[in-house]
């Protein structure tokens, strides 16, 4: 760990700029970030402590939904009231994530900010375009089990880890912003975290002098909600693959659906067009197959991962038919 | 005392109502959950302590041509950096004891240490040492097992030798009506204990006191002695708690030599922690093997010839190898026999013993092939078993010390249902879940090894043992005070454990299921000497003397202990050595594992639904922490069925997953309804306490338990460990 420095705003504005300032870094609940300084993977020269700002509310908005603060505990967030009635596959996205004691401290917007789980990402000694662009990318012919098979590129096949952020990608949340001149943004989840490409340092649309303030739900969607994990380990452990499903069905026909992945891609994956393809047909297992060949099409393994694209489909396929059941 | 003839009837079979056996909280626990009791790191030292940060290397294999050390000796707070440049020359360790550091240019393995920074803080030393820059020369290396099978050679051997045979193994596989030929493979595993090795070295002019987190401080001390070239008798290892080991501190690690050297250099204490990620390449891991078992039997499942090829990977100047054909010498009966074990040099990090060296990681294979054959023989695999029972040691053509397989087994079945069990794979279904049962034989080694210790008896009633033994969270405390307190008739709380330092007597240390047995009967000895001295304090016959609530009572008399022993006390040393049992008998723990689990029919993730052992393995000492090691060793085979497995990866030799979050261990909610289960026994060949080891009886064969289960469930044989869901989708059924 290097040396830093260590301030803590009293705005939401002071925080942006100050993190606008070269070698910043915003720190909230520290669960990510503190590992990775220890490892010199991050190396900020200054430390932006925003965990004491006013961000831990969570309210409704005049449009029927939620506003969640970003600085709200994974642990809060799981356990409201609100969030457990209406929007249940948030609630078990962030319960199936990390363990208590994690949950205890992270935060909402530190969620979406967390950085792969890749090992070589971990390790300063290996080549990785993510933490040093231009090294390479020692996963691609590498331990890959865990890495992507969708929307990766030739420079970076890590996934990204949450659990929390796919729910929130079925629920077409907003993460909304403050700049250091005081304007605030609002941007879609979708478009909130960037596929690699060629720079895969660069992971989400947030800009240097923007501070994430809190996250919007829309009024729940319609339908049943599930949240479906598949790990090595029965607890703590990260997504092989994950499902956050809404989906509603009525004698017999799907009436709506959303789909959003985990574990498959470097953001949370969701295909429009797979869900539309459900819509109105019958609820049974050839609907289903054809959303997962909607899903993963162009799907492609690394040698170690191959096994998630039958794992997404056989799982995509389960919980339609559970929520069918349902 | 030595082990040369069983022991027969003795004193601590004639205690009433004794403490022995009994399930005593740990006497050391109210200081562990309080903070109170001192590890390594946690040792006070005076306020001049400085703190190193180990360095590794980035290669697999190859050479250090430049080392720039000037960046990190500039940076705030950096004291020294010990390099090969600079560090002293060391003796070469006994067998794999400790190993020289920073000896020179090479580099044998990922990870391995090639610089020592110490700083006035961790901080500083950890920040400074990334300041340290090195250039390589590459070196293509050898690094996966299965890629050097055919370059693998018979080790040498210490102990028992590295191959067996008896009879005609070739002729009689090749005649027998019944046969399976089959490979299993198993990961490198890594330990994984809670506390991470650390040491913390003094010096006081030419005498060094290192406090390091080391399981067995007599033979540590000798090794530190040589390495660093000093007396053995300027040497003391204190050691009092230790958060785990599983092996992985059997020796002296890298950690406590660079600690020592570095603190003789600065005149300073030197303290020092591997990080977690550290701690997978800088120490010891369990090779990965590649075995073969081959099976012949009759019809009815005698087996006729049984054959166990085992092969596992070390350095080149390593010995060491995974014995996992060793259990297949003596769990089943059968006239034509052959076990080899053959070792690749490979330039991977240091292998080495973990819990149940060869056991574990062999009955996940001999255990999984016996319930393949009991499939090929439409026989319940209990009855094979119980078909295949010898009558003797059928290598050694001994009689057994003990033995009670077949009870384990019959107990077990009874106790967990297992009649229930469908004979066919895939026939029992709960909602998403294909369940399944399985079992698997469990057998451990029991050997002694020697061992001494004190005990002193003070005016004020208080018995104080002493001996250079640790307690790695296994218990020795807790026993040893129930072995005291029922051989001198004091109550637990009259009893003072003194151990972990070796100013007192050398003692056997935690290791290899040895521990409880070898250093508590040396404390039955040196009791057993003590009572000789009260009873002719008190002018009687030893042999008539009752010791019972702080009293002795014999021919119509009853004295105070405390009258006995005078103003200064009284004390007795005691010993244990193996002796001729070793060879006149074959000496074994046993048990049956059964597990109930459940695949996900969807997605292949195995979930353990239930599971049991029963084990007979001697005299328990405490009922309690004889448990908890049970189920501790079971959570093992857990982990290696289902989750364990370091990832090497094969262009620079590194174990990829080297932390916690990427190498699996089971966690709580992996572990559903468990329970151990000790059969009555007593094996007075073994030790005068007719106890045998249990520290990892439960590891070995709970995992074949499992894998046998998750064929059951739904018929996927799986024969590369670890059983992971991406191994078992090509085989799941098709969705309904």
């Amino acid at each position: 760990m290097k040396a830093f420095t260590y301030e803590r705003p009293g705005t939401v504005e002071q925080a942006a700029a100050a993190a606008s300032q070269p070698g910043a870094k915003i720190i909230a609940g520290g669960t990510n970030l503190l590992d990775l300084m220890k490892l010199q993977v991050e190396t900020p020269q200054r430390l932006i402590d925003v965990s004491r700002l006013p961000l831990d509310r969570i309210e409704e908005t005049p449009e029927g939904g939620l506003r969640i603060g970003a600085l709200v505990r994974n642990s809060d967030l799981a356990a409201e009231p609100r969030v457990r009635r209406r929007y249940g596959v948030l609630s078990r996205a962030l319960l199936a994530g990390a363990s208590a004691q994690l949950r205890n401290k992270a935060t909402t917007a530190g969620n979406l900010l967390q950085r792969t789980r890749c090992s070589y990402f971990y390790d300063i000694t290996q080549p990785c375009n993510k933490r040093q662009p231009g090294s390479g990318c020692a996963a691609l012919g590498g331990f890959n089990r865990i890495h992507a098979v969708l929307g990766a590129s030739s420079q970076c096949i890590a996934t990204h880890p949450s659990d929390m952020a796919v729910a929130m990608r079925a629920l077409d949340a907003r993460i909304e912003t403050v700049s250091a001149d005081g304007r605030a943004r609002a941007i879609p989840i979708e478009a909130f975290h960037r596929l690699p490409g060629a720079t895969p340092q660069v992971e989400t649309d947030l800009q240097p002098d923007e501070v994430i303030t809190s996250v919007t739900l829309p009024p729940p969607p319609p339908g049943v909600q599930i949240y479906r994990k598949v790990r090595d380990r029965a607890s703590y452990a990260f997504a092989l693959v994950s499902v956050a499903a809404v989906v509603a069905v009525s004698d017999g026909r799907v009436r709506s659906a959303r789909m959003a992945f985990g574990g498959l891609a470097p953001k949370p994956w969701r295909v429009v067009g797979a869900e539309e393809g459900l819509v109105d047909r019958t609820a049974v297992a050839d609907s289903f197959n054809a959303a997962a060949d909607a899903v993963l099409e162009g799907a492609r393994g690394h040698g170690g991962n191959d096994f998630k694209i039958p794992l997404a489909r056989r799982t995509l396929c389960a919980v339609l038919a559970e929520i069918t059941q349902a | 005392m030595q082990m040369n003839t069983p022991v027969g009837p003795n004193a601590l079979d004639t205690v009433k109502d004794g403490w022995v056996g009994k399930p005593l909280d740990r006497v050391d626990g109210r200081l562990k959950v309080t903070g109170g009791a001192t590890y390594s790191y946690e040792v006070l030292q005076a306020p001049n302590t400085a703190y190193g940060y180990v360095v590794q290397a980035s290669i697999g294999k190859g050479r250090i041509l430049s080392l720039n050390t000037r960046a990190a000796e500039r940076a705030p707070g950096v004291l020294y950096v010990l390099t090969h440049l600079n560090a002293p020359p060391q003796g070469e360790g006994n067998h794999h004891e400790a190993h020289p550091v920073l000896t020179g240019p090479q580099v044998a393995y990922f990870g391995q240490p090639i610089a020592f920074v110490v700083a006035e803080t961790f901080e500083q030393a950890r920040a400074a040492a990334y300041l340290v820059e090195v250039s390589y020369d590459r070196q293509p290396g050898n690094f996966v097992l299965a890629d050097n099978l055919n370059r693998a050679r018979r080790p040498q051997s210490t102990g028992a030798p590295a191959d067996s045979a008896v009879g005609d193994f070739d002729s009689a596989f090749a005649a027998a009506p019944v046969k399976l030929d089959v490979e299993y493979s198993t990961p490198q595993q890594a330990h994984a204990m809670m506390e991470p090795h650390a040491s913390l070295a003094v010096w006081d002019g030419e005498n060094l006191t290192l406090h390091t987190a080391n399981q067995m401080l007599s033979q540590g001390r000798l090794a530190v002695a040589r390495t660093l070239r000093i007396p053995v008798k300027n040497v003391r290892l204190v050691s009092p708690y230790i958060g785990g080991g599983f092996g992985a501190k059997l020796w002296v690690n890298a950690d406590a030599i660079l600690a020592a050297i570095a603190a003789r250099q600065l005149h300073r204490p030197v303290k020092t922690a591997l990080t977690r990620q550290q701690v997978f390449h800088v120490t010891t891991h369990r090779s990965d093997t590649v075995q073969r078992i081959r099976l012949g039997t009759d019809r009815e499942g005698h087996i006729l010839a049984i054959g166990h090829d085992s092969y596992s990977g070390n350095l080149p100047s390593e010995q060491s190898y995974e014995a996992a054909a060793m259990q297949t010498r003596t769990l089943y009966a059968g006239p034509n026999r052959l076990t080899r074990h053959r070792l690749a040099a490979l330039d991977i990090p240091i292998a080495s013993s973990m819990r149940a060296p060869g056991e574990a990681v062999g009955l996940l294979a001999l255990e999984c092939a016996m319930d393949e054959l009991a499939e090929k023989l439409e026989l319940d695999p209990i009855e094979l078993r119980v078909r295949n029972e010898p009558d003797e040691d059928p290598e050694r053509h001994v009689p057994y010390s003990s033995r009670h397989l077949v009870a384990c087994l019959r107990e077990g079945a009874t106790r967990f249902g297992w009649a229930s069990r469908h004979p066919r794979h895939g026939q029992v279904r709960d909602g998403r879940w294909l369940v399944g049962m399985g079992v698997a034989a469990a057998t451990r080694g029991n050997p002694l090894q020697p061992s001494q210790a004190t005990v002193r008896l003070g005016p004020d009633g208080i018995a104080t043992v002493r001996m250079a033994m640790t307690d790695i969270g296994t218990g020795t405390y807790t026993i040893l005070t129930q072995i005291a307190a029922d051989m001198l008739g004091l109550p637990p709380d009259r009893i003072r454990i003194e151990i972990g330092d070796t100013a007192f007597p050398e003692a056997a240390g935690s290791g290899g299921s040895f521990g409880a047995a070898s250093s508590g009967s040396a404390l039955f000895d040196a009791c057993n000497r003590l009572r000789g001295k009260l009873a002719a304090a008190a002018g009687v016959d030893a042999r008539a003397a009752r010791f019972a609530d702080g009293r002795l009572q014999a021919g119509g008399q009853s004295r105070a202990l405390t009258d006995l022993v005078g103003a200064g006390g009284l004390e007795a040393d005691g010993e244990i050595r193996p002796g001729d049992t070793e060879h006149t008998f074959s000496q074994q723990s046993y048990g049956a594992h059964f597990a109930e689990v459940g695949v996900d029919a969807d997605t292949g993730e195995v979930r353990l639904r239930r599971m049991l052992g029963v084990f007979a393995a001697g005299r328990v000492l405490n009922a309690k922490t004889a448990r908890s090691q049970a189920i501790g060793g079971m959570v093992f085979g857990i982990g290696a069925a289902l989750e364990e497995g370091l990832v090497l990866d094969r262009r620079s030799g590194a174990f990829v997953n080297h932390d916690l979050a990427e190498y699996l261990v089971p966690v709580h909610a992996d572990v559903p309804a468990i329970e151990a289960f000790f059969l009555p026994e007593l094996d007075d060949a073994a030790n005068p306490l007719k106890s045998k080891g249990i520290g990892e009886l439960g590891i070995c064969g709970a995992g074949a338990a499992l894998a046998n289960a998750i064929y059951n469930a739904c018929g996927a044989r799986i024969r590369d460990y670890p059983i992971t869901l991406d191994k078992l989708l090509p085989v799941l059924p098709t969705q309904s």
